[in-house]
């Protein structure tokens, strides 16, 4: 029982983990038809300004609490600069392109952040641990957790919550969903597109980046932490059906479950069970479990 | 007919004379030695691995072409030929690094190759450095399969191979804790990670066959995410927790396990955990067991040549030297010892029997610089000083070297960690002998071996 407790507590906190990581992508992709690879360099960027702005914070010797206002105020500079940058600096050129020329022009700039990365902060790597341990902990069931955990657990209900209520019931969610089904005739009833890309990808990229500023308390900051993550996120998305938030939601609750029972259960496959999750849900539904539906082209 | 102190007195004569005669030769003397040297610059091995090998090496280059090394190893650069670094980023995996090796040969000219710290790396590389006749030192990787499977003669490493990690850890926690009962792992899923489990699960079955492995947990290369495996240790309840965690993936594990408390029940054994020390200050639990291949770092024994290692290293970085830039270290003045000594049995063997003319092409002969093979026949079994003690090239016909190793305790005292409780193991309880693979080594009961 207590086994069966650890798995579900530990796959919540994965998922919570993953959806924060996996949400930005998919709703750039849901917006704008964008793969967008460079989103494991924003998580990178992320977890690097974090560990900068809040490791100053605390070196300084302020309010250790305030180490977590400093991991969110990183998330939302490196959002503000990093998406207007890259949207209006490239992307917007290219849009009405083929969906891979996109895939590879993102995957350009991943290539050109990775190094950025390693020009601004060498190879050497950056910790911020302290906001891990700084809430205490708590214990269920003869193991002891982090309330760090919950940390993740309520970023990530707060940042699904928000989106969906943001999509469904606001205003501006409903242009949203507009230019999610049809971008032309949004721009030919007055809607300007340009700006609500600008928007979904600014708000993606600080999606990004808060996922590697919440990670960077739990880690070691050092290049390579970007791909590792877009790896996974892309696993994610795509067992949830590319652009559909509940599909991310989703996606990621039963990839974090599975990867935590066969850790639990079966450890020599821990690797293969996302994977093997991913496979099984193409083979069913070949665009992911909550893809839109698509008139077919004849 | 002369006595033998007077024909030395006299070739020693000649040979004075000849190298003042010889001057076009003195400027032969100048010309720099360009090693090529291949270490992670990028990527999760930099940090704790690459960078400190490539700070040491770049500090032992300077001292060296300085003169000013500590004895027997305080010669200008190699035989008064300065050294030049060639330095090639490792990162990129097997197949990229072939292509820089053949640069590094074909267009840059190196005349020796020292590097490498993956495994992979090492196994892709050999055969390579064979069929250019490149003579290579293999300065950090740990796979024994690089002499024990193959055989070649222009790949060295100075540096012993990974069986001992095993085989003293687990001595040494047998003295620590002889009754325990069960234990478990925690190790990436790739041939490092595996390996090193594969030779700790072999070990224990041989000390101690009546303990249990509680779990193995196998979480792929930089996973980050550790939640669920360390609840898995702790629900095993192991006495033990062995692990081959290395860089960002070490440190990410013992960020989120040490506060959560998995060490008030188990004992943890880092068998790679030496260069992550400085860096986890706070989050290493005192009474950790810790190794270092070898008598590296914060074990290496007190000497002139370490307090020099140190000190160079230190004026370059804002730590000391880790076990990486030991390994360096060794390589570096493993080569040297070996280029002196084929240098010096070139002068010896050309020195002329009295005999005058001739003496000018003998000479000349003599004071070109050695051969590749020169220096490989000086390198095979060589026995030289280095900042962890004395190392000997006695496996791999003569190519791998040997050394003994240390294990001890970690203890933070301030904003330091140190090592206490240090024991040293010789090298035939923690090696096998020449001809004897690692494993079946192991699995015949570990019999120390005759060198």
């Amino acid at each position: 029982m207590s086994q069966l407790l650890a798995v579900l507590i530990d796959g919540i906190t994965y998922s919570s983990w993953l959806f924060i990581i996996a949400v930005g992508l998919t709703l750039i992709y849901g917006v704008m038809k964008i793969l967008n690879i460079a989103h494991g360099s924003l998580y990178a960027i992320g977890a690097y300004t974090a560990a900068s702005i809040a490791g100053h914070w605390l070196a300084e010797g302020y309010a250790p609490m305030g180490s977590y206002a400093m991991i969110l105020l990183s998330a939302v500079l490196v959002g503000l600069i990093a998406g207007p940058l890259i949207e209006r600096g490239l992307l917007r050129f290219m849009y009405g392109r083929d969906e891979i020329v996109l895939v590879l022009v993102t995957y350009a700039v991943f290539l050109i952040l990775e190094d950025f990365v390693k020009l601004v902060w060498g190879v050497d790597p950056y910790f911020l641990f302290q906001p891990y341990g700084l809430l205490g902990n708590f214990d269920i069931g003869g193991l002891t957790y982090p309330n760090y955990n919950l940390v993740l657990f309520g970023a990530a209900l707060l940042i699904g919550g928000a989106l969906y209520w943001g999509l469904t019931k606001t205003r501006q969610g409903k242009i949203l969903i507009a230019v999610i089904h049809d971008r032309e005739m949004a721009g030919a009833l007055g809607v300007n597109v340009g700006r609500v890309y600008l928007v979904t990808f600014t708000i993606g990229a600080m999606l990004g980046a808060l996922g590697g500023a919440l990670t960077a308390p739990m880690i070691s900051v050092q290049p390579g932490i970007g791909v590792e993550v877009i790896v996974l996120a892309f696993a994610v998305v795509v067992i949830g059906g590319l652009g559909s938030l509940t599909g991310a939601a989703l996606g990621a609750i039963i990839v974090g479950l599975v990867r935590s029972a066969a850790v639990h259960y079966l450890p020599e496959v821990e690797l293969f069970s996302i994977y093997l999750v991913m496979a099984a849900v193409l083979i069913l539904r070949p665009k992911g479990m909550f893809s839109a539906a698509e008139a077919r082209k004849i | 007919m002369f006595s033998r102190i007077a024909y030395t007195r006299l070739a020693a004569t000649m040979l004075a004379a000849a190298a003042t005669l010889l001057s076009p030769l003195a400027g032969a003397q100048d010309k720099p030695i360009r090693i090529g040297l291949v270490t992670f610059l990028s990527g999760p091995a930099a940090g704790p691995f690459g960078v400190p090998a490539r700070i040491a090496a770049e500090a032992i280059a300077e001292s060296l072409n300085k003169g000013k090394a500590p004895a027997p190893h305080n010669s200008r650069g190699f035989a008064g030929s300065p050294v030049e670094l060639v330095i090639i980023d490792e990162a990129g995996g097997a197949t990229k690094q072939v292509a820089e090796f053949r640069n590094l040969v074909q267009r840059q000219n190196v005349d020796f190759v020292i590097g490498y710290i993956s495994s992979g790396d090492c196994l892709a590389i050999a055969p390579v450095a064979e069929e250019l006749r490149m003579l290579t030192v293999l300065f950090d990787c740990g796979t024994p399969r690089v002499f024990e499977e193959g055989s070649f003669k222009y790949v060295f490493r100075t540096r012993a191979h990974a069986t001992m990690d095993a085989v003293a850890g687990a001595r040494y926690l047998l003295e620590k804790q002889p009754d325990l009962k069960s234990y478990a792992g925690i190790n990436q899923n790739y041939a490092w990670g595996q390996d090193s489990w594969t030779d700790w699960t072999a070990v224990m079955s041989a000390l101690k066959p009546d303990a249990k492995v509680a779990t193995s947990q196998m979480p792929r290369f930089g996973a980050g995410q550790y939640g669920a495996e360390i609840s898995a240790l702790m629900q095993s309840g192991a006495d033990v927790i062995h692990s081959s965690l290395w860089g960002g993936d070490l440190e990410a594990f013992m960020l989120q396990s040490t506060p959560r408390g998995l060490y008030r029940r188990s004992q943890l054994i880092l068998v790679a955990g030496e260069p992550n020390l400085h860096r986890l200050v706070g989050n290493v639990p005192d009474g950790t067991i810790v190794g270092a291949r070898g008598p590296h770092g914060l074990f290496a024994p007190k000497s002139a040549l370490n307090d020099w290692l140190r000190e160079i290293y230190h004026a370059k970085a804002d730590h000391y030297p880790n076990y990486s830039a030991y390994s360096v270290a060794q390589a570096m003045l493993g080569l040297k010892t070996a280029y002196e000594k084929a240098r010096l049995e070139k002068v010896q063997k050309a020195i002329p029997m009295g005999a005058a003319p001739g003496v000018k092409e003998e000479m000349e002969k003599a004071y070109m610089p050695p051969t590749t093979e020169e220096v490989i026949a000086a390198f095979e079994y060589l026995r030289f000083d280095t900042p962890s003690g004395k190392v000997s090239m006695q496996l791999g016909k003569g190519h791998q070297a040997v050394q003994g190793t240390a294990y001890g305790t970690t203890r933070q005292v301030g904003k330091e960690i140190v090592i206490e409780n240090v024991k040293y193991y010789p090298m035939e309880q923690v090696q096998p002998p020449e001809g004897q693979s690692s494993l079946d080594w192991i699995k015949g009961g570990m019999k120390p071996g005759k060198w």
